[in-house]
């Protein structure tokens, strides 16, 4: 029953506290949520750069971990024909379930534009390659596995092209027209990929899927004249142990004199750390020191307010208040108003990072959003709710501790 | 039977240059429900020690202190609190009201630390206090809005609420005029003689102190009891009803 009276005492007279002195209160919890929302956006942020940029990374030497397999005599350096080495490679996929590799062969294909033939630089892979490179476009669709069976074979080409031919609507099913030494080609453009910006004399390039550029006889050289790099997206903890399996497979079939060169090309394959953590760390620096901030505004406040708390709970004990009680009500009033403030912190990071207007502006960069920092936020809105449980008890202890008589002087 | 025993109590302190400063020299009081003792003496000579002692706040260095003849070194610290807001009731010479609480809120505040049907009903008994002493009117008025009796009433509704066997009045009059202060002290003396409880009163005004039944002296430390002292002029103590 006591326990009970003081349990609900505690309750009251700590929401006496913050209504009487709602206006310290409120300037100490604005500056917890803002402490509390600039740590979580400035996490979030951080973590969207960081995406940004691996992405970004992932979109030229493909996702941890891809690696690029070739094979060359050992004797005169030449490489491998594709068709050698793909029925190989393909059996291997096939045997340790590797879903995603892709054939990569750089050509060119002459381009009949409306003021002349063009060269437009050509790569050559299948299907997967666009996973591994995260390959993004900006109108139409990546390659579908039906687009092997088109008569006229699926093209997709860079924006820049795509402006030179006069940024046709893609359901319209423009074509190009490739001129090669037997005849005329026509491919269909299925899609759009965003060319460099700035790129001197505009960026010519296309991709296309490897069966039907070599069904079409697109090819300038020779197929088995023709520089084929075969890649793969290995999971990263069984990577190494797999690509060296593959490496020996392949030189084990090419015979003797053949060497089958496996390495890793993924932006992690450059250092065996992550190669953001100095970034993350400086982040993480700046997180601190926002939250930092925010703890010392609310110690500023508390400790300005120090010694009118000093006086009141030396009232209060005087009339019976036991150290414990008052150590209670002053932790209840300042973790639940710090906890109140650092959940409305986090209500407006929230706002902030996943608002419509936002999550549209990432779409447009980012293939996968990181989600929101929930461990951020929830650091926050402890270290905040501890660090105004430590304000708020700063004056109880003084309060405690110093004669009832002596803190009724103050 | 003695509510209060202190014998041969002493409080000294350590200062920083090592020497020990005496602040209570063998002080021996015996203090029953319903006596009214009033302690003269100059600052300095150790009133407010003698006061934090006799309110559980202080521990003597040496000596006794019974309190409800319980020995003081048997009490624990939270036991103390808890029987200080029992049985002790405090009134200041600056009434140390919590600001910007109404009258109200001032008089329920020692009702927060009490256990059961005293809490539960804490507006109500602190209604009836303040109706009591004559504020049923000002019940939602902050002290700022009230006037120096008017506040000092306040907090001895707040100091009375609970019902103390014991109050500690610390120049009681010290911030009000000689006629407020006269008329504060006659409500106060009235209240705790109709509730049974014993009123020790600490001043420097001898018209105040000739108002209890008991009169001491501290000098140095040392408490001495007199017998009537001389007033310094007529005290001006109305009736408790001319006072409300």
């Amino acid at each position: 029953m006591n326990l009970w009276t003081g349990l609900v005492g505690s309750i009251v007279e700590a929401w006496g506290e913050l209504r009487v002195h709602r206006t310290r209160v409120l300037l100490s919890l604005i500056g917890v949520g803002v402490a509390v929302a600039a740590l979580t956006v400035v996490v979030a942020g951080g973590a969207i750069a960081t995406q940004v940029q691996i992405e970004q990374s992932e979109r030229w030497g493909g996702r941890p971990a891809t690696y690029q397999l070739n094979a060359y005599s050992m004797e005169t350096g030449e490489s491998a024909p594709a068709s050698r080495i793909s029925p190989v490679v393909e059996a291997a996929a096939e045997r340790y379930g590797i879903r995603y590799w892709s054939r990569m062969t750089g050509d060119s294909l002459r381009v009949q534009l409306s003021d002349g033939v063009y060269h437009v630089s050509v790569q050559v892979v299948d299907q997967p390659y666009a996973a591994i490179h995260r390959t993004r476009l900006l109108h139409g669709s990546w390659f579908t596995e039906r687009d092997a069976a088109r008569l006229a074979p699926a093209v997709i080409i860079s924006s820049d092209l795509w402006a030179r031919i006069g940024s046709p609507d893609l359901r319209t099913h423009p074509t190009l027209e490739v001129v090669t030494p037997e005849r005329t080609v026509v491919v269909v453009v299925t899609g759009v990929i965003e060319s460099p910006p700035e790129t001197e004399g505009g960026d010519l390039t296309a991709f296309m899927l490897t069966d039907p550029f070599a069904a079409a006889g697109l090819a300038t050289t020779p197929s088995d004249q023709l520089f084929t790099q075969f890649e793969f997206w290995l999971p990263p903890e069984v990577a190494d142990e797999l690509s060296a399996r593959l490496s020996a497979e392949v030189a084990g079939a090419l015979g003797e004199g053949w060497f089958a060169d496996v390495y890793r090309s993924d932006y992690l394959a450059y250092s065996g750390e992550d190669p953001f953590l100095v970034q993350k760390l400086a982040i993480g620096g700046v997180a601190v020191l926002v939250l930092l901030l925010g703890a010392l505004g609310l110690v500023n406040i508390a400790l300005v307010t120090v010694r009118h708390r000093i006086r009141e709970i030396g009232i209060r004990r005087s009339f019976g208040a036991t150290a414990g009680r008052v150590f209670f009500s002053v932790m209840m009033e300042s973790v639940v108003a710090t906890a109140v403030a650092g959940a409305v912190g986090v209500l407006i990071a929230v706002a902030l990072v996943k608002n419509p207007w936002v999550t549209e502006w990432l779409d447009a960069y980012l293939q996968d959003v990181p989600p929101f920092p929930v461990d951020a936020a929830v650091i926050g809105l402890a270290a905040a709710t501890g660090v105004g449980a430590l304000a708020g008890l700063l004056p109880a202890l003084v309060a405690v501790r110093v004669k009832v008589i002596d803190a009724l002087r103050l | 039977m003695s509510f209060l025993r202190l014998e041969q109590v002493t409080r000294s302190v350590d200062l920083p240059d090592g020497s020990r400063l005496e602040i209570l020299r063998g002080v021996d009081l015996e203090v029953a429900v319903g006596d009214h003792v009033s302690i003269v003496g100059r600052s300095g000579s150790g009133k407010s020690t003698l006061l934090n002692i006799l309110g559980l706040i202080d521990t003597p260095t040496s000596g006794t202190l019974e309190f409800d003849g319980i020995p003081l070194e048997r009490l624990r610290m939270g036991a103390r609190d808890r029987r200080r807001g029992r049985d002790v009731g405090f009134i200041f010479q600056q009434f140390n009201l919590l600001p910007r609480r109404t009258a109200l809120e001032n008089v329920m505040t020692p009702l927060l630390y009490a256990p059961g049907r005293q809490f539960w009903r804490r507006e109500r008994l602190a209604t009836e206090m303040l109706e009591r002493v004559g504020l049923g009117a000002r019940l939602h008025s902050t002290p700022d809005q009230l006037s120096g009796g008017e506040q000092q009433r306040v907090a001895i509704a707040r100091a009375l609420v609970r019902g103390p066997r014991l109050i500690l009045a610390d120049e009681p009059t010290g911030a009000l005029d000689v006629e407020t202060g006269a008329r504060v002290m006659t409500l106060l003396d009235e209240v705790a003689e109709a509730t049974g409880a014993a009123l020790i009163t600490i001043t420097h005004d001898p018209n105040i102190a000739a108002m209890a039944r008991r009169h001491f002296r501290l000098d140095a430390g040392v408490l001495t009891e007199l017998g009537q002292p001389v007033l310094a002029g007529p005290p001006a103590a109305p009736s408790a009803e001319a006072a409300l």
